[in-house]
């Protein structure tokens, strides 16, 4: 269906590219091809992804105009090619060929579901490229090629669950998500962890719901059902961008305030929240490594930077754009310490490289090619942004094999020589045990 | 004993405490009482758990100014000064008053309100609850005794207790009588018979919080008590299942009226024009967008019209819709007539033009369209609740199925439409310009679908994408219903809405869709024509 207007959309691509390519002109000294830097955007400007991942093509296009501002890296200036994978993700694979080889990009920054980095995986692995990829997702992957700059399950779902077991004294779960792989693994790694945590069978209930699902009104009523057993229930919610919208106004149609039933949510925050009416939503929360109300003053600076650079004063901010400017920062040191943008000098550079977050702290990336982060639990208040109720008090570490399932426990990666792999099997001793 | 015992316990400590102290304490003992030094320099201190303690403190206190304190607290209006940590009460007006003597404080520090989280959120419920009970208000104390019996605090008995015996109001004398229930129940110490009289008293409740309340009973109590309780719950299990079902199909019901209001126009449009209408949905997504700008205007403007927004929408989408409709219509798929194909690629084409177009001008997220305070809230019927919102989504997809009835059947572009349909070189020489009537049902048909944007806007996301996720469900209708029938579109709506709310219980929401598809494809090969097949020569040809 969607390969009908794979084409309109290619046109719009070019269009796109031009005018980014004008853009950068306009301020740019005069120089040839060869005294750029080109970076590749692998985001969705159109489809049903173009919600969230339009944002962070506009964060990565401020970054590099920051970046340009700031004289360059090893002297050249950076250029965006800006690309539109249209939510199609045999498109992305198409996109990312064209990015490295026809473009020639050093880097490319993209992809929000996991599908699509699946998709675009052997292109990078073949063309040894360099991804960025800056969303909170499953887990149960390490490559050479991909630099993961957003949160595996222990870097959210887990501290999350921790958090209301500790401070909402929660006995009884909801695991409610979409039907994809993200949520289906998140919902394994946690049941295995709740059941370690010594919380029964009969107290677990786990539900998935189909894409863009608007019709909640009988699994709301059965969450209300499951809640009053007469211990403490709460719903861990890995719901997918787009049904958050009609889940968060059934859950306030029928009554269910955060005092009596909390939802903490994975995949929501402040650009999810900004079409909804939060008055009812007070108090129900989201776990990430970022938020925009985190009072800090690189954040704030931040902030008033990239209002500065998008024309508009209430544009809210949110943890993928972090996590892409993470990226983009430490891939910036990486080339500046290597002397040269090739990928196999850029890719063991990356290792360790720290680079301040906007949390106030650093993060590093570790030798799993995933970074350090803190991790936040906020609630939800009247004006759609978030309150952080707790903090970890030191960074996490990703876990990016699960050691909660059966099949990753005994996998551990790690991109420095002698290794070199990313899923090492410690019980045979061989790289390449068991993976997904 | 964990944390969140001992939260517990706090909590309940707190509800008695101010509820005791607030009419206890003698007036000599308030004087020494007034020292708030202590906890209000606690009490903002950017941590919960010196909040939660003030909070105690406060309680402890005896002051009384404690009470109005705990619902600025509750209201966000209790602020402090982040250099000095002072706290202050903020009135109405957003002047600053000392939290003691509530007088204004001569020249106000800038300030930050004091953080609540959940924790302290229900720490304020349970000392506002246990504070009402003594209230004037009768209505007050009747929120407070369901708040008490909620809470199901042991340590709120004896101020329930007290608060019962002084009870006159029979609604709240119920209310208390069922709240002491609801905590005796569970409570150690409490004669068989005692607690076999909570237990029918509870039981007679019949609703799903009694159940809970139920199931509280300790092991430890006598084998007759707990055979009662294990009858009541047996009797409550076996109602709420009737009115388990009963609120299947209610749900079934708001689901068939949306697909209703989503497909209807398409009725139009495919089943009596024949054109397969690949933009429908778009059409759905620009009345969704039309009532967000209606809303947008009229908060601007004139926000007191701000209830009477759908209302106004109503018309504005209609107009709006059908008149890009009619363009669509006159500009390609005239063109197109007895091309299935040709016409099927080209509104795909429109419809994905339509869905940039508003992704350029209103961004990719989703735009807030808020819901008038008619349609907000729910009520019981019996054990069904039932919301606002749906209730008059039902209502209004049944005046529109009407309206649209009436219009072909009453009117003479009706007459006309149906002449045309049915036989259009019979029609065009019996003077009918069949171009014109072309135009109108296209136009009605969008017209119709902007109307159900701007129900949609009230319970889905209105985004760009909007329209995507109804066009294949308004087909479904439409073909399953049987084309060229309207009455076919109403009870194909309402049976796939029911049917796929009675299977998402058992099958889960993933499996009943696919079970659903799988029915619709296997009955379709039964039946190609649907439900209510139209019979004649210009359907055969």
């Amino acid at each position: 269906m969607s390969n009908l207007f794979t084409h309109a959309r290619r046109v719009a691509g070019r269009a796109l590219l031009g005018a980014t390519a004008l853009a950068i002109a306009g301020s740019a000294v005069p120089a040839n091809a060869q005294d750029t830097i080109k970076v590749g955007v692998l985001h969705s400007l159109s489809g049903t992804m173009a919600i969230s991942e339009t944002t962070l093509k506009d964060t990565v296009l401020f970054m590099v105009k920051e970046q340009n501002d700031a004289g360059g890296v090893l002297g050249k200036k950076l250029e965006a090619v800006v690309v539109d994978p249209a939510s199609n993700w045999p498109l992305f694979a198409e996109k990312a060929r064209e990015l490295l080889e026809k473009e020639k990009v050093a880097v490319v920054f993209g992809c929000w579901t996991s599908v699509s980095r699946k998709s675009v995986l052997p292109v990078f692995k073949e063309l040894n490229g360099i991804l960025f990829y800056p969303v909170q997702y499953e887990g149960e992957e390490s490559e050479r090629n991909v630099f993961y700059t957003g949160a595996a399950p222990n870097q959210q779902a887990i501290p999350a669950v921790d958090y209301l077991m500790e401070n909402e004294g929660v006995k009884r779960w909801v695991l409610a998500g979409t039907d994809y792989v993200y949520p289906r693994t998140t919902n394994k790694i946690l049941e295995a962890y709740l059941k370690s945590k010594g919380v029964a069978a009969e107290d677990i209930m786990i539900n998935y719901t189909p894409f863009g699902h608007s019709d909640w009104q009988t699994i709301v009523a059965d969450i209300k059902k499951f809640g009053s057993a007469g211990k403490k229930t709460a719903v861990v919610s890995t719901i997918n961008g787009d049904a958050n919208v009609p889940f968060y106004k059934e859950l306030g149609n029928q009554g269910i305030k955060a005092t009596d039933i909390p939802v903490v949510a994975f995949s929501v925050g402040e650009e999810e929240l900004a079409g909804i009416d939060t008055k009812p939503l007070v108090g129900h929360l989201a776990a990430w490594n970022y938020f925009q109300s985190v009072d800090v003053p690189e954040n704030k600076a931040f902030i008033e930077k990239w209002r500065a650079f998008i024309k508009n004063d209430k544009r809210v901010t949110n943890d993928p754009m972090e996590a892409t400017v993470i990226g983009f920062n430490m891939w910036v040191k990486a080339v500046e310490k290597a002397g040269t943008t090739d990928p196999d000098v850029v890719i063991p550079a990356l290792i360790g490289v720290a680079v301040p977050n906007l949390t106030g702290g650093f993060s590093a990336m570790m030798p799993n090619h995933h970074i350090t982060k803190p991790v936040l639990i906020g609630e939800i208040k009247d004006d759609g942004q978030f309150d952080v109720v707790s903090q970890t008090p030191g960074l996490i570490v990703a876990e990016e094999w699960s050691p909660h399932l059966e099949g990753s426990k005994d996998l551990i990666s790690d991109w420095r020589s002698p290794m070199n792999c990313g899923n090492f099997n410690v019980k045979t001793g061989k790289c390449g045990g068991a993976g997904n | 004993m964990t944390t969140i015992a001992r939260f517990r316990s706090f909590c309940c400590a707190l509800a008695f405490l101010l509820s005791v102290a607030s009419f206890c304490l003698p007036g000599a003992d308030r004087a020494q009482a007034q020292d708030l030094s202590g906890p209000l320099g606690q009490i903002a201190t950017d941590n919960y758990g010196n909040t939660e303690a003030a909070l105690g403190e406060l309680a402890l206190s005896g002051s009384p100014a404690a009470a109005g304190i705990v619902s600025a607290l509750a209201d966000g209006n209790l602020v402090f000064s982040p250099s000095t940590r002072q706290v202050f009460i903020r009135n109405a007006a957003g002047a600053l008053l000392d939290p003691v003597t509530l007088q204004p404080v001569a020249d106000a520090p800038a300030v930050k309100p004091v953080r609540v989280n959940n924790r302290i959120r229900r720490a304020i419920e349970a000392a506002n609850g246990a504070l009402s009970l003594v209230s004037p208000d009768a209505a007050k104390r009747l929120d407070a005794a369901q708040a008490v019996g909620r809470s199901r605090d042991e340590a709120a008995l004896p101020a329930l207790e007290t608060a019962l015996a002084k009870e006159t109001d029979p609604r709240v004398k119920t209310a208390m009588t069922l709240a002491r229930a609801s905590i005796v129940i569970a409570k150690e110490g409490i004669t068989p018979a005692e607690r076999i009289a909570a237990v029918e008293l509870v039981g007679a409740e019949g609703n799903q919080d009694a159940l809970a309340i139920l199931r509280s009973v300790p092991d430890s109590a006598a084998p007759e008590v707990k055979q009662a309780a294990a009858d009541a719950i047996a009797g409550i299990e076996r109602n709420l299942a009737i009115w388990g079902a009963a609120q299947n199909v209610w749900y079934g019901v708001s689901l068939g009226s949306v697909l209703l209001l989503a497909a209807i126009g398409l009725a139009i449009t495919f089943g009596v024009m024949g054109v397969i209408n690949m933009a429908h949905g778009e059409m759905v997504m620009l009345g969704a967008y039309t009532t967000f700008v209606v809303q947008e205007l009229i908060r601007t403007y004139n926000p007191a019209l701000f209830d009477a927004s759908l209302l106004i929408a109503i018309p504005v989408a209609f107009l709006f819709t059908g008149l890009i409709g009619v363009l669509i219509e006159r500009t390609v798929i005239r063109f197109l007539y007895g091309r299935a194909l040709e016409t099927l690629l080209a509104t795909w084409g429109i419809s994905l033009i339509i869905q940039q177009a508003i992704r350029t001008a209103f961004g990719p997220t989703n735009r807030e369209v808020g819901a008038p305070s008619w349609m907000s809230g729910t009520f019981d019927l019996g054990h069904l609740a039932i919301t606002y919102g749906r209730l008059w989504i039902v209502i209004f997809a049944f005046l529109v199925f009407v309206a649209l009835l009436g219009v072909l059947r009453l009117t003479r572009i009706g007459l006309e439409m149906r002449a045309v349909t049915q036989n259009r070189r019979m029609a065009a020489s019996m003077g009918i310009r069949t171009n014109w009537v072309d135009a109108m049902t296209f136009g009605l048909g969008s017209g119709i679908a902007g109307i159900a944007g701007v129900a949609l806007s009230q319970i889905d996301n209105v985004s760009p994408n909007l329209g995507q996720s109804y066009i294949i469900d308004s087909f479904l209708v439409v073909v399953f219903g049987g084309v060229g029938n309207l009455w076919g579109t109403l009870v194909g709506a309402m049976s796939l809405g029911i049917a796929n709310k009675l299977l998402e219980p058992y099958a889960g929401a993933v499996l009943g869709k696919i079970a659903l598809l799988v029915i619709v494809i296997l009955f379709i090969q039964k039946r190609p024509r649907g439900l209510f097949a139209l019979k004649g020569r210009a359907i055969e040809s």
